[in-house]
């Protein structure tokens, strides 16, 4: 056999043998665990959960720059921009806030969708009042929604960092 | 963040945990590649030595396949949901292994020495044999969890598989270490399926204790210092391998034992005292009885100056071994990328050279890039492994993958550190690759264990028909 032969073998079976380790490392990275988004609102139904839709589940939000509609209290330095979740099974998820509503509970299409027995399925939501303060109110749910200690009995404005309580999930907000 | 929205009022997006998918085409693909690499590597071996392509190819070729294949089938009804990785990083490395048995085989001079190349057939064999308990294992074993209770069953059958080399009459003293029994026309070393046993007995144990060993203990000087009472377990165990070093002169071994059992107990416990009073009492072990036992005695001075080790033996003075400095000359004339295929001379490390200093034959024909990926095949199990106990929602799962895992790398490190003259060498086995039934055979039943576990982990809960109708549980106070 060809000394050139050999030569090209053997760089090749060591190429094949990186090659493994290589497609062995991009199994691991396409294997992580997540947090799953579909994407919703005017192509109703049209599911793509692959691709971008699993994700890590510790994603930053790009932080807005400004909100268009800010009201008349201008954003001062203690309007957040961001909610959080810190506790549960989608811990480390964080959602920007751009004075869209968002919704909790177990149905389908809340915004945050909360796998969890104690949670209703529509549990409670999250929106902007008319002076842009965000207001958290419970939905006449199941086990109550909790802002530090207090159980909701009426919509509540937020303050920043406070931790709302939904079954064994804790959200809060953050700049 | 895809949930970006121009209406103030809808929202676009929703934000929902998922499980991990079966990833079994994946694992499939992964193994095809697994078997073909090894086939590349035992042509090249015979185009090299031979000038031909080796006329055992098909058959080789087909049964490391078909031992994959039916691996594969089994996972994939039995454990949908295991990691896609472990299975073919095993075969790949066993497959690499056979190839370099099969290898040393075609040497003339190991020929002339030992019975004319008939290890890699046997070695087949043990593969087969070890696929099977592989399989019995996902088959028969539906849960981890039933194993927690046989948590002082594996610790009294630890016990016996590491006493059995010391009973006169079936323990065979190989080399000045007794760790093999005869059973007929077949050697087998106890202390591999040990290492599995006693893993179950520490997770089991320690997932009881635990508590008792992180919470009620004193801090002095920043360390928590343990309660005597809690000592108890760490005590005995490290005894028991103290007493495997002094009896059966195997460092490896008890190296091996202690290590797993300090790693579960750290691992247990999140308390750093623990390793920090196993690395003493390691040290001191390892040095009080290095200090009054000739056989370890002498495996630090060959590590320490192996070039004097080897002119000794040279000289013939009995009780030396011209091993070590052969297996660093291997390497050493493998450089970066290596000879090749059948075109080193590692064959001169004569006997143990496709057991023991098998990396010094990957050192030599596949040089460092070679065993660089070899290496980091080894640390991928690891990975999954380490991956699967996180993953485990049991305590007990966690513990015993995390042990299993702990004990291979540890195996790794033993054998590779040893052979490479980072640590003083010791008899054990490269996992898979080295030529030993009972070696791969245990492996194969660990890796059997890991995909159990990480199949349980992985399982997503059973998925409700409406969610929106199902109940919601009431929280009572």
């Amino acid at each position: 056999m060809s000394e050139l032969t050999l030569t090209v073998m053997r760089l090749g079976f060591l190429a094949v043998l990186w090659l493994f380790v290589i497609v062995a490392v991009q199994v691991i990275r396409s294997d992580l665990f997540g947090t799953r988004v579909t994407q919703r609102g005017s192509q109703r139904g049209s599911r793509r959960d692959t691709g971008q839709g699993r994700q890590q589940a510790a994603r930053q939000a790009p932080a807005p720059a400004g909100r268009p509609s800010g009201g008349g209290r201008g954003r001062g330095r203690n309007t957040p921009t961001k909610l959080v979740v810190t506790e549960g099974t989608l811990t480390g998820t964080t959602v920007a806030l751009q004075g869209q509503t968002i919704t909790l509970g177990r149905a389908h299409d809340s915004t945050i969708v909360l796998d969890d027995d104690y949670a209703s399925s529509r549990h409670a939501r999250i929106y902007p009042d008319q002076s842009g303060q965000w207001i958290v109110e419970d939905l006449g749910s199941t086990n109550g929604t909790y802002l530090d200690r207090s159980r909701l009995t009426t919509p509540t404005p937020i303050a920043l960092g406070a931790p709302i309580r939904i079954g064994k999930t804790v959200i809060e907000l953050r700049k | 963040m895809s949930s970006t929205s121009n209406s103030p009022t809808h929202h676009t997006s929703t934000i929902g945990a998922i499980g991990a998918p079966s990833r079994r085409n994946t694992e499939l693909a992964l193994l095809v590649f697994a078997v073909v690499i090894p086939v590349f590597a035992y042509a090249n071996v015979g185009l090299a030595v031979n000038d031909e392509v080796p006329a055992g190819l098909l058959s080789y070729g087909l049964g490391l396949g078909l031992l994959a294949a039916v691996g594969h089938l089994v996972v994939r009804k039995f454990a949908p949901y295991a990691d896609p990785l472990l299975l073919p990083l095993a075969t790949l490395l066993n497959g690499l292994g056979l190839v370099a048995i099969w290898r040393l085989d075609q040497s003339e001079l190991l020929q002339s020495i030992q019975q004319a190349g008939t290890a890699a057939p046997r070695q087949l064999m043990y593969t087969a044999m070890g696929i099977a308990l592989f399989l019995v294992v996902l088959i028969f074993l539906k849960d981890h969890r039933v194993l927690q209770r046989y948590t002082y069953i594996s610790m009294v059958g630890a016990l016996i598989l590491l006493l059995l080399p010391l009973v006169p009459g079936l323990g065979q003293n190989i080399y000045g270490a007794k760790i093999w029994i005869k059973v007929g026309s077949f050697s087998i070393q106890p202390g591999e399926f040990a290492k599995i046993v006693l893993a179950i007995f520490f997770a089991g144990y320690l997932m009881v204790k635990r508590d008792a060993l992180a919470l009620a203990s004193r801090r002095f000087m920043g360390l928590y210092l343990p309660r005597g009472r809690d000592l108890g377990p760490i005590l005995v165990v490290w005894i028991v391998s103290i007493l495997i070093l002094v009896f059966e002169t195997d460092l490896g071994t008890s190296l091996l034992f202690f290590g797993m059992f300090v790693i579960m107990l750290y691992v247990a416990t999140e308390r750093t005292s623990w390793i920090v009073f196993g690395l003493l009492m390691s040290a001191v072990g390892a040095v009080g009885v290095a200090s009054f036992e000739p056989h370890i005695q002498q495996r630090v001075d060959a590590w320490l100056d192996p070039l004097r080790e080897y002119k000794l033996s040279q000289q013939g003075v009995g009780g030396h071994s011209e091993q070590a400095m052969q297996a660093l000359w291997a390497f050493g004339s493998g450089g970066t990328l290596g000879t090749g295929w059948g075109q080193g001379h590692s064959d001169l490390i004569r006997f143990a050279a496709n057991s023991d200093f098998i990396l010094a034959t990957f050192g030599e024909e596949l040089g460092l890039a070679g065993l660089m990926a070899l290496l980091l095949l080894y640390a991928l199990i690891v990975e999954r492994g380490v991956r699967t106990a996180l993953a485990a929602r049991d305590p007990f799962g966690k513990l015993l993958a995390i042990g299993l895992s702990g004990a291979f790398a540890l195996q790794v490190f033993i054998v590779a550190g040893g052979v490479m003259g980072l640590i003083p060498l010791t008899g054990m086995t490269m996992p898979f690759l080295a030529y030993g039934g009972s070696s791969v055979i245990a492996n194969w039943a660990l890796i059997g264990l890991l995909l159990r576990i990480s199949d349980t982990a992985r399982r997503p809960a059973p998925a409700p028909a409406n969610p929106d109708a199902e109940m919601t549980q009431v929280v009572r106070p």
